[in-house]
């Protein structure tokens, strides 16, 4: 480990790597440490990812690939089901990947682009000289060492220190963190082809269980339920899972035990300073609907390693600069997606199960073409009335599109 | 005033740190320390922690 680089990366998740990757390949000389000995382990994830999106960053790769679906069911609390085949997304559902070998596979192409990669190197705190980020104290087996970069990226999840050192105040409010459990279970024989999602106030309320495929008839079968609806005197994420297993499951073997929160704040104020960005979980990128981050992580990661590589030639590694060159690309492509989700999440976490019951039943005939957002406010008008008017946002995004698409 | 992690039971999954107020809690490798001069015992972590590991100390 030298005492200087040009860009530090903290984290080596999906966002971390594909940032230090980025940087690399600019020609920037890059550290991107790991806290822990093991890349991509404990996992904290579903595992679940778009394909077409997954392909924009990364060639697919089978060793990480656990299951292709073709179809996802969603259930209603009174069992109608939703079924959204293949043909909905252009014939691309998702994978369910193997995080732990596919986030080391991401910090290996770093490394390969040139990135030095440090694992069980955790920071214990910024090195800040005149209001500006200048480098981090990093601890290796004990050992403390003070690394200086001329860009710090912080990409260190959920649990984020990088920001708060900074003075960005990345704490979340219960109502913006989905709390999960998730068991791998094996001797169920699942479906590999399909994923499914339950949803309704009894069983996860304001969020869902859900049902990914893993590959060999294993399955990730784990729920996420909304922070402010849980707590000290009600049911914990663990307590809700154990009674869907019990019902569905009661034979299955527990193979592993996954634990997370899940930023679902949409986008927040601040994920810049002077000579810091954040990205990815620590920037609380993740979608407020799905809880999905590993594909808006990737994204981010790479505008930030543009932006790093941008800011650095430059000579101008201000707040400003990293403004223009990193928070206004992320805000207008994906912190405008996840402020939309933002918008449905909030109404949807209001439904009862009768909103959701009768929502479900009408939507359980749409033939869905494409899984675009007119499609399904048109199919939306027809069942809720109420909802529509919540969602009237939306609208103006819709138009947009429409008028994109015509041109 | 402090909070009590099990750490028999905590998934050390860092939902905890995220939410807290104070910033007083962090997620080091595979445990969770709590910096007791920073804590407010407000009880948000407990309210989030997905097994239930954490007791307040008032």
């Amino acid at each position: 480990m030298k005492d200087r680089y040009d860009v530090l990366v903290i984290g080596a998740g999906p966002a971390g790597s594909i940032a230090a990757k980025t940087a690399a390949e600019k020609g920037l000389d890059v550290l991107l440490i790991e806290k822990r000995q093991e890349i991509g382990d404990p996992v904290r994830c579903a595992e679940g990812v778009s394909k077409e999106y997954l392909k924009k960053h990364v060639e697919i790769d089978k060793r990480w690939i656990c299951a292709d679906l073709n179809a996802s069911y969603i259930y209603a609390p009174d069992g109608t089901k939703i079924e959204m085949a293949e043909e909905i997304s252009g014939g691309e559902v998702g994978y369910v990947l193997e995080r732990k070998v596919f986030d080391r596979a991401l910090a290996e192409q770093a490394a390969n682009a040139g990135a030095e990669v440090r694992v069980k190197t955790r920071a214990t705190g910024l090195i800040i000289e005149d209001g500006s980020v200048k480098g981090a104290r990093l601890m290796h087996l004990g050992k403390t060492y003070d690394v200086r970069a001329g860009i710090v990226i912080g990409a260190d999840g959920v649990e984020s220190k990088v920001g708060r050192w900074a003075g960005i105040d990345t704490s979340l409010k219960p109502i913006d963190m989905e709390t999960c459990a998730q068991y791998l279970i094996a001797g169920e024989n699942i479906d590999q082809h399909h994923c499914e999602f339950y949803i309704g106030n009894e069983i996860a309320p304001g969020g869902y269980i859900w049902i990914f495929p893993k590959g060999e008839g294993k399955a990730n079968v784990g729920i996420g339920v909304l922070g402010s609806k849980t707590g000290k005197f009600k049911p914990r994420p663990v307590d809700y899972l154990n009674k869907f297993m019990e019902k569905k499951f009661p034979d299955a073997r527990i193979v592993e035990m996954v634990f997370g929160g899940v930023p679902v704040s949409g986008s927040i104020e601040k994920t810049s300073t002077n000579g810091l960005m954040l990205i990815g979980d620590a920037a609380r990128q993740s979608d407020p609907i799905t809880g999905g981050g590993i594909l808006n992580a990737m994204d981010a990661g790479k505008l930030a390693g543009e932006a790093a590589y941008e800011a650095i030639s430059a000579g101008d590694v201000s707040l400003q600069k990293l403004e223009e060159v990193y928070e206004k690309p992320w805000r207008t492509t994906l912190g405008h997606d996840i402020d939309m989700s933002l918008i449905v999440k909030n109404c949807f976490i209001n439904l009862s199960d009768e909103d959701l019951n009768s929502l479900a039943y009408s939507l359980k005939d749409v033939k869905f073409e494409r899984m675009s957002l007119l499609d399904l406010l048109q199919a939306l008008f027809k069942a809720n009335k109420k909802l529509l008017w919540d969602l009237r946002v939306l609208f103006k995004d819709a138009a947009k599109e429409v008028v994109k698409n015509k041109m | 005033m402090s909070i009590k992690i099990n750490r028999y039971k905590c998934g050390y999954c860092g939902a905890c740190v995220g939410v807290c107020p104070k910033g007083a809690i962090e997620l080091v490798e595979t445990w969770v320390e709590v910096d007791e001069s920073t804590c407010v015992a407000c009880g948000i972590c407990d309210r989030i922690c997905p097994v239930g590991a954490i007791e307040v100390m008032k």
